[in-house]
């Protein structure tokens, strides 16, 4: 109990005291996992538009590929991500493992399938005569996507609430493609691990709680605009 | 305003946000090294005082990659590390020989020790290293390894061919698969027996309750060796920027610092520097 009450007050100096490495960290995770939801927002919102109202054969096993990728392990991707990056990877020539954009990249391939699965059920979910009702007042087929999107809004929060949520707090591929190198890589989530391999339990703690502060702002955030429009 | 424009706002200024945030994520910076190097020497915090002085002397930057010995030999003969600082010098002696690196100089020892509960249920202390294997097999008291492959996994095992034991398999014998600060802290949980090296034993001490209960037989010693790696095995690796380290890691600065790691902290140095001397003035 001793324990956890000296993490909260550990917690509370390292905040109140504005750390500069805590600091750093904490605005690193922000960075690497706002651009990676980012992302995944970009890839994600049309590809599951696509699916949700094209039909093409095996479309259907495209769903269930996307829907699988939703629980893609973090170590899974992580790995064959630092692969792909080594040196002599097929993307060696970019350079960037144990970098920022590698755990970018990371996090993105981690965040896509959430979003685009999360897309496909929320587009899906529209009362199916929308379709038909707008196209029959004369919208072209760009402006009938863009009405259901639209439409599909509030869901369509949830899914980058999904994503941030996974990356944010996903640890197994930032730390392999990162490496948790001091003032370069190091982010929440590593540096929780460390700090808990070198048996700082008071410093792992007090991250712990910054990261779980730092998640609840983004979703309260996020959620304030959601409701704002809830159907009353 | 209606609700509509002041949704549209937030949301414009949330895309700006992020394309800022975007922005600023650095790329690959120019200049970098990667050091591929066992936990004990980030675990403990020396590489925290030590790379900082490189960088500042040398300009360049030091991606610390801290994995097991092992797995750091693994990154130097693909060519995914520039310089490796390790503790494994079987495997190492091999690794050379195999001719993945030119040059591999003596950077400074400390020494193992076996920790466990205070009570000693296998009655290990004051005997020599191989009886006290010997001793924690036959009582069965639980033995926590690194299993991971690492300089002191290496050691380990060394320790059980040296004393007849397999220990493989065994109910008693449980492997972490873990770094050493992450297996002293099961080893602790587990109020069990584990090999530690003396500098992470001492920088974790504090939250243990585990004793020292075997120390100080000449087969213990752990010595730690900075490897440049061969550029003729992978054209990719930056020989000059590993020299530099490598060069660095012998140098008078840094072996200084070496000496006098931790002494405030812990009341005795964790690591004794070594460089230039003669590897078998250690008994090797």
């Amino acid at each position: 109990m001793d324990l956890i009450l000296d993490g909260i007050l550990q917690a509370l100096r390292l905040v109140a005291h504005l750390d500069s490495e805590v600091l750093a960290v904490t605005l690193l995770s922000l960075k690497i996992s706002c651009s990676a939801t980012m992302i995944s927002l970009l890839l994600g919102i049309p590809a599951g538009t696509l699916l949700a109202l094209a039909t093409f054969p095996g479309r259907r096993l495209v769903v269930s590929l996307i829907n699988t990728g939703m629980g893609l392990p973090p170590v899974v991707v992580g790995l064959f991500v630092t692969i792909f990056l080594w040196r002599n990877g097929p993307l060696g020539f970019l350079e960037i493992l144990y970098t920022p954009s590698a755990m970018v990249l990371a996090q993105s391939v981690i965040a896509t399938p959430i979003v685009a699965g999360i897309t496909i059920a929320s587009i899906q979910n529209l009362p199916a005569n929308l379709k038909l009702q707008v196209l029959a007042l004369g919208a072209t087929r760009l402006q009938m996507v863009w009405i259901l999107v639209r439409e599909a809004r509030l869901p369509l929060l949830a899914a980058v609430m999904a994503g941030f949520g996974g990356v944010i707090s996903e640890v197994g591929a930032s730390i392999m493609v990162g490496g948790n190198i001091k003032g370069q890589t190091r982010v929440l989530t590593t540096a929780t691990v460390m700090e808990t391999g070198k048996g700082n339990f008071d410093v792992a703690i007090a991250l712990s709680l910054i990261l779980l502060t730092l998640a609840f702002g983004v979703n309260y955030l996020l959620t304030v605009i959601q409701q704002r429009e809830r159907p009353r | 305003m209606t609700t509509k424009q002041i949704q549209m706002r937030i949301m414009t200024r949330a895309v700006l946000i992020l394309a800022l945030v975007w922005g600023t994520v650095v790329w690959a910076a120019p200049k970098t090294i990667i050091l591929a190097t066992t936990t004990s020497t980030q675990d403990s915090g020396l590489l925290d005082v030590l790379v900082p002085q490189f960088e500042k002397e040398s300009g360049y930057v030091v991606k610390t990659i801290s994995v097991g010995s092992g797995q750091a030999m693994k990154m130097g003969e693909k060519g995914e590390a520039d310089v490796l600082l390790v503790h494994s010098p079987e495997a190492e002696k091999k690794f050379m020989a195999e001719g993945y690196g030119i040059t591999r100089r003596l950077v400074m020892h400390n020494d193992f020790i076996i920790v466990g509960p205070a009570a000693d249920p296998a009655k290990i202390k004051g005997v020599t290293v191989a009886s006290a294997m010997k001793q924690i097999a036959q009582s069965g008291a639980i033995f926590i390894s690194r299993g991971d492959n690492s300089g002191t996994h290496a050691k380990e095992k060394g320790l059980w061919k040296a004393a007849g034991i397999t220990p493989d398999g065994q109910k008693w014998y449980q492997q972490t698969g873990a770094g050493m600060g992450q297996s002293l802290n099961v080893a602790a949980e587990k109020k069990s027996y584990i090999l530690t090296d003396r500098a992470t034993y001492l920088a974790l001490k504090k939250n243990l309750g585990l004793s020292i209960l075997n120390e100080g037989d000449s087969k213990l010693l752990n010595i730690y060796h900075v490897i440049e790696l061969n550029p003729v095995k992978s054209p990719k690796i930056h020989s000059a920027g590993g020299k530099a380290f490598a060069d660095f890691m012998i140098s008078r600065k840094a072996q200084d610092s070496i000496k006098g790691f931790g002494v405030e902290k812990y009341g005795a140095p964790l690591f004794f520097p070594d460089a230039g001397k003669n590897p078998a003035s250690l008994g090797l």
